[in-house]
C-alpha cells in the first residue's frame, strides 16, 4: 500500500464490503446510549410543556410543585435571570440580493407567551423521573388561550394571530432568485403546465428520543454533558459561551445515538441550554429523556411546503424554463435560517437542462413545532415539482415519462454544470460531476420497463389489476463544508486512533473511517479505533449533516492517515537504511517493497517516534500522529434514480409495493454495504413520508396524531426488497472522490409514488398533487375523479 | 389534583415485593408498584440493553423474554413479572468475545445501523425462531412487523433471520 491511500479493496480498504467494528458492542447491548447513563447522585428532569398553540402566559405558580417530597428544583423562565437568552441562528440568510429574513430564535422556557404545543414553560428536577413528572401535574399555569396561525396560506393573511407580537406580519422571510429570462421562456413555450403543489409535514422520528445529560465537577472546574446531538462542538463552543466558561472547561459527547436524521443537529433545543445549566446551579448530575409523546411536539419536524410552479415546454418535451412559488412553513422559530427552502430551489433544477428559472419563496411563522431540516432537507419538495410537472408535461405532449426525462437530461460534456443560483453552503450551486442518461438506461434495464409496460401491465390490467409503474430521478447536493478535522495516530502497539469531530447516529463512521486509515497505513481497519462525537477527543468542526460525514471527516481522516503513513515511511526508511520510495506499508508493518521479510512493525515504528532520550530531528514532530482538515470549496452533487412497481386495491386503496429499484451515484464508495444501508433507509422513510406519515393538525395547533399508533411508520409489511446499483462518477472537489449518500433514499420517494399510482389508476382526470399520500386519500381522489366523469 | 381525582399514582407508591429470574440470576427487590419493567430491567438492574422508544408499546425496542414469550417490557410493570423469568438481550452472546448466532448473522448482513431497536428486534426473532426453524420471507416479515426500525429498512433484518435458521438447521 501507498501513502496516496489506493490501498487494495480486499483487506478492508476503500471500496470494500466489510462487516462494521461498531457492530458486536451494539448487539450485545454494551453500546452506551444517553438513557443508559447512570451517575453517582444523579437527578432527573422533566418539563413541563405548553398544551396550547398560543397563549398569553399570565401567571406560573410552582409553589406546590415545589414542596413535593422528592423535588429538588423547579425553573421557570424568570429563574432563569441573564442566563435567559433566545438561541443563536445556526444558519445566517443567504447572500441573495433583496433577501429579507426575520430572525426569531426559540427560547429555552418560554416568557410571557408560547408559540405552540409543547414549547417548555417549566423545568422540574427530581430525584427521579417518576416524581420529576409527578410535579408536572402541580404546576399552575393561567393560560390567555389566543387564536392560532395554523394553516400556511392563512397564517400569510391579513389580520392572522402573530405568533411574533412585534412583526407586522408572519412572513419570516422572503427570497427570489433566477437567472435567464422565464418571461421569454414562457412566451415561447408550445405548453405551460402550471400546477399548485402540497408537500405536508411529518416528523423524524428517529427511535431513540432525543437527551441530555450534564455533570459539573466544582473542583476539576468542568462540565461534562452528554447529549444526543448530531454536532457536539458547535453545543461545546456555545455552552462555554452561554455559561461563562472556557472551552476547555465543557466537554460535550455524543454517545452512541438511536439515529438522528437531521432534527438531533437543531442548535439550541431548550433541554440543551436547560440541563448543563441545572447541573451546574445544583451542583448535582442532571438527566433528562425525552418520551415519545414529548418528542412530537418537541423535536423539530419538516416538510410543509405549498408550490405554485409552472414549466414551459417546447413542442417536444423539452424545458424552456421553470417558475416556482412557494410558501415554506418554519413553524415557531427559524433558528436554521433559509436551508430547507433553498434546498428546495436548488433540487427543483434536478437532472436537467433548465434554460430559464424563477423561484421565489416566503418562509412562514406558524404556531406549530419549529421547522429544521429532516432527511433531504427541502430537497424532497423541489424533487417533486420538477418531476410532477415533467410527469405531466409528457401526459399532455403524449410522451413517455422516461422520454420527456431523456430529451431533458444534462450531459456529460455539460459538467460543472453553474447553476446561477446561491445554495444551502452560499456558494453558487454547482454540479461538479455527473453521467446522467447511464442512470436512467440502467433504471429502465433493472426494473425492465418496456417490457412491463408492453406485456405485463395489459396482461394484468386485463386480470382486473391496477399496476403501475414509476420511474424518476434527483439530485443531491451533498458533503458542503466549511471543513471537518481529524488526527490520526498509531499507537505503540500498532493499533491506529483515529478521532473526528462529527458525530456518529448508524452510519458505520466506526468503520468507513477506519477503512479509510487502514488503507493509507497498511492495516486492517479492525485494528482501527474510531472515536467521534467528544470534544475532549477532537475540538474543531462542526457536525453530521447535508450527507457531508463521509465526504468532509472522510477527506479529513484520508489527509491525516496520508501524513502518517508519511512519516513512518521516512522513519522506516532511515531504520532500514533504504530510500524511503523503496519502502512500503503493508500488513501492519512498513517493509522493502523488494524484500519484504525486511520490514519494522508499525508499532515499533511509533515506539521509536516517541523516544525517551535523545532528540528527535529538527524540523519533526514526535510521534506517528497527524491532525489534518478538509474543507471542500463546494458541496459535490450525488445523483440517481427509482424505479417501482406497485399495485392498489382498489376497494381499500392498499398499496402493495412490488419491485424497486435504485441505481445511485456518489461518486466513489468507501464501503458499497454501508451505502446500500444508508439507501434502503432513505428509501424506507421516503415511503412513509409518501404514504403513511403525516402529521395532522387542527385548527388550533393540537397535533392530533402524536403516536405511533396514529402516525404509522413503515413496517418490514410496507418496505419492499430494494435492488440497489451502484455508478462511480468520482468527484473532483476531493482527494477520495466522495459524494454523500445519506439522503439520497428518501429524497425522490414520492414524486415515484405519484407517478406510478396514476400510471396504475390509468384515470385521465386524476392527478396526484400532494403528499403525503394514504389509502383514504387516495380513496378521495378516486371518489372525486369518478365524480368528476 | 381535585378530591373526586379517581387514582392518584402516589396513592399507591410504597412498595411490593419483587422476585424473578433474571438472565438466570435470582433477583429480589422491594419495587414501587407503578414501576415499568423496563424502567426496571434498564435503571434497577442496569441492563440498558433494553431500550425504550415509544412507551406504548408500538415500537418494539423494549422487547424482552418473559418465560420464553416476547414481551413489550414496557407494557408491564415490574411486579407483574413476579415470579416469572425475564432474559434480556445481555444474555444471549455465550461470552464476551463470542455472539449468539443470530446477533453474527446481523453483523454479517449489516442489519443494524444505529442498533437502538436491535436488541428488541434480536429478543423478538429469538423467540420466533425457537419456534420456526424454516421460516420463509413472508413469515419473517410478519414477525417483524411488530419492530420499527428506522434506520435500514428492513431487508437486511430479514436476511439476516433467514440466514440465521438456514445456518441453525445445517448444524
Amino acid at each position: 500500500m501507498t501513502a496516496d491511500g489506493a490501498g487494495a479493496a480486499g483487506a478492508g480498504g476503500l471500496g470494500a464490503r466489510y462487516p462494521r467494528n461498531e457492530d458486536a458492542r451494539l448487539l450485545t447491548g454494551q453500546a452506551l446510549f444517553l438513557d443508559d447513563l447512570a451517575l453517582p447522585g444523579m437527578l432527573h428532569a422533566a418539563l413541563l410543556r405548553s398544551p396550547h398553540a398560543h397563549a398569553r402566559i399570565r401567571s406560573v405558580d410552582a409553589s406546590r410543585a415545589r414542596a413535593l417530597a422528592g423535588v429538588v428544583a423547579v425553573v421557570t423562565a424568570e429563574d432563569l435571570g441573564a442566563y435567559w437568552r433566545p438561541g443563536p441562528l445556526l444558519v445566517p440568510p443567504p447572500p441573495v440580493a433583496g433577501a429579507l429574513f426575520h430572525e426569531r430564535t426559540q427560547v429555552p422556557l418560554a416568557k410571557g407567551k408560547v408559540r405552540h404545543v409543547g414549547e417548555p414553560i417549566a423545568l422540574v428536577v427530581a430525584s427521579s423521573r417518576y416524581l420529576a413528572e409527578d410535579a408536572l401535574a402541580e404546576i399552575e399555569v393561567e393560560f390567555e388561550v389566543l387564536d392560532a396561525a395554523v394553516d400556511l396560506e392563512g397564517a400569510l393573511a391579513a389580520g392572522a394571530p402573530l405568533v411574533h407580537d412585534d412583526l407586522d406580519s408572519n412572513l419570516a422571510a422572503h427570497v427570489v432568485q433566477a437567472r435567464g429570462d422565464w418571461a421569454v421562456a414562457r412566451a415561447a413555450a408550445h405548453r405551460v403546465i402550471a400546477r399548485r403543489l402540497h408537500y405536508d409535514r411529518g416528523t423524524a422520528a428517529a427511535l431513540e428520543n432525543r437527551g441530555v445529560a450534564a455533570e459539573w465537577d466544582a473542583r476539576a472546574g468542568r462540565l461534562t454533558v452528554w447529549d444526543t446531538t448530531q454536532a457536539p462542538i458547535p453545543i461545546r463552543n456555545g455552552l462555554a459561551a452561554m455559561l461563562g466558561l472556557s472551552e476547555h472547561q465543557v466537554r460535550v459527547a455524543a454517545p452512541f445515538i438511536g439515529g438522528g436524521f437531521g432534527p438531533k443537529i437543531m442548535m439550541f433545543y431548550p433541554e440543551e441550554v436547560l440541563i448543563p445549566w441545572a447541573a451546574r446551579a445544583l451542583g448535582r448530575p442532571v438527566k433528562w429523556t425525552s418520551d415519545r409523546a414529548e418528542d412530537f411536539v418537541s423535536t423539530t419536524q419538516e416538510r410543509g411546503q405549498i408550490h405554485d410552479a409552472e414549466l414551459a415546454v417546447d413542442r417536444e418535451g423539452r424545458i424552456l424554463g421553470l417558475a416556482d412559488r412557494f410558501l415554506h412553513d418554519t413553524g415557531a422559530y427559524d433558528p436554521y435560517g433559509l436551508t430547507i427552502p433553498l434546498n428546495s430551489q436548488a433540487n427543483a433544477l434536478g437532472l436537467y437542462r433548465v434554460p430559464a428559472y424563477r423561484s421565489e419563496f416566503r418562509a412562514v411563522f406558524t404556531n406549530k413545532p419549529i421547522v429544521t431540516p429532516y432527511r433531504g432537507a427541502g430537497r424532497q419538495h423541489g424533487t417533486f415539482v420538477i418531476e410532477r410537472l415533467l410527469d405531466l408535461a409528457a401526459r399532455e405532449l403524449g410522451l413517455d415519462p422516461v422520454e420527456i426525462r431523456r430529451r431533458n437530461l444534462l450531459a456529460p460534456e455539460d459538467f460543472p454544470v453553474r447553476q446561477g443560483i446561491v445554495y444551502q453552503d452560499f456558494t453558487e450551486l454547482t454540479y461538479d460531476s455527473g453521467d446522467y442518461a447511464p442512470l436512467v438506461e440502467r433504471a429502465c434495464e433493472l426494473i425492465g420497463y418496456q417490457r412491463f409496460l408492453a406485456e405485463e401491465q395489459p396482461r394484468r390490467r386485463a386480470a382486473g389489476r391496477a399496476s403501475g409503474i414509476g420511474l424518476v430521478t434527483y439530485v443531491e447536493g451533498t458533503g458542503i463544508g466549511p471543513f471537518e478535522g481529524a488526527r490520526v495516530q498509531v499507537q505503540t502497539s500498532g493499533k491506529v486512533t483515529v478521532a473526528t469531530g462529527v458525530g456518529t447516529q448508524g452510519q458505520g463512521h466506526f468503520t468507513a473511517f477506519a477503512q479509510v486509515a487502514a488503507s493509507a497505513l497498511g492495516v486492517s481497519p479492525r485494528d482501527v479505533d474510531v472515536v467521534t462525537g467528544d470534544t475532549d477527543q477532537f475540538h474543531w468542526g462542526s457536525g453530521t449533516f447535508a450527507s457531508r460525514g463521509a465526504v468532509v471527516a472522510g477527506n479529513a481522516v484520508h489527509a491525516a492517515a496520508c501524513a502518517v503513513a508519511e512519516k513512518a515511511l521516512a522513519l522506516a526508511a532511515s531504520a532500514l537504511g533504504v530510500a524511503a520510495a523503496e519502502v512500503e506499508l503493508a500488513a501492519g508493518t512498513a517493509r522493502v517493497r523488494a524484500e519484504p521479510a525486511r520490514a519494522i512493525a508499525l508499532g515499533e515504528l511509533a515506539r521509536r517516534a516517541n523516544p525517551l532520550r535523545g532528540a528527535v530531528v529538527p524540523g519533526t514532530e514526535p510521534g506517528l500522529e497527524a491532525t489534518r482538515y478538509f474543507g471542500p470549496e463546494r458541496g459535490a452533487t450525488a445523483a440517481g434514480v427509482h424505479a417501482l412497481i406497485l399495485d392498489v386495491d382498489l376497494e381499500s386503496c392498499a398499496v402493495t409495493i412490488e419491485r424497486l429499484v435504485v441505481v445511485h451515484d456518489c461518486g466513489r464508495v468507501i464501503n458499497p454495504t454501508l451505502v446500500e444501508g444508508q439507501i434502503h433507509g432513505g428509501v424506507a422513510q421516503g415511503i412513509g413520508n409518501a404514504f403513511y406519515e403525516q402529521l395532522v393538525f387542527d385548527d388550533a395547533g393540537q397535533l392530533l396524531n402524536g403516536s405511533f399508533m396514529d402516525f404509522l411508520l413503515p413496517t418490514a409489511l410496507d418496505v419492499p426488497r430494494m435492488e440497489v446499483d451502484h455508478r462511480e462518477t468520482p468527484s473532483p472537489l476531493n482527494p477520495l472522490g466522495t459524494k454523500g449518500a445519506g439522503e439520497a433514499g428518501a429524497i425522490p420517494v414520492g414524486a415515484l409514488f405519484a407517478q406510478a399510482l396514476e400510471n396504475a389508476l390509468a384515470r385521465p382526470g386524476l392527478e396526484i398533487r400532494d403528499i403525503p399520500l394514504s389509502p383514504s386519500r387516495l380513496w378521495e381522489l378516486l371518489r372525486a375523479d369518478a365524480g368528476a366523469t | 389534583m381535585s378530591a373526586a381525582a379517581p387514582f392518584d399514582p402516589r396513592a399507591a407508591a410504597g412498595s411490593q415485593p419483587l422476585r424473578c429470574t433474571v438472565n438466570g440470576a435470582a433477583v429480589e427487590r422491594a419495587v414501587e408498584p407503578r414501576l415499568l419493567l423496563s424502567d426496571f430491567l434498564r435503571h434497577d438492574l442496569g441492563l440498558t440493553g433494553t431500550h425504550v422508544g415509544c412507551e406504548h408499546g408500538v415500537c418494539g425496542a423494549c422487547t424482552v423474554l418473559v418465560d420464553g414469550e416476547a414481551v413489550r417490557s414496557c407494557l408491564l410493570l415490574a411486579v407483574q413479572a413476579d415470579g416469572l423469568a425475564i432474559e434480556t438481550v445481555e444474555s444471549l452472546a455465550p461470552g464476551s468475545a463470542e455472539l449468539h448466532p443470530l446477533q453474527e448473522a446481523f453483523r454479517a448482513h449489516h442489519a443494524l445501523q444505529c442498533g437502538f431497536c436491535t436488541p428488541g428486534i434480536l429478543m423478538t426473532m429469538v423467540a420466533f425462531l425457537a419456534e420456526h426453524s424454516a421460516p420463509t420471507e413472508a413469515e419473517v416479515r410478519l414477525a417483524l412487523a411488530g419492530n420499527l426500525c428506522r434506520c435500514t429498512g428492513y431487508q437486511n433484518i430479514v436476511d439476516a433471520v433467514l440466514a440465521a435458521a438456514r445456518s441453525r438447521r445445517e448444524r
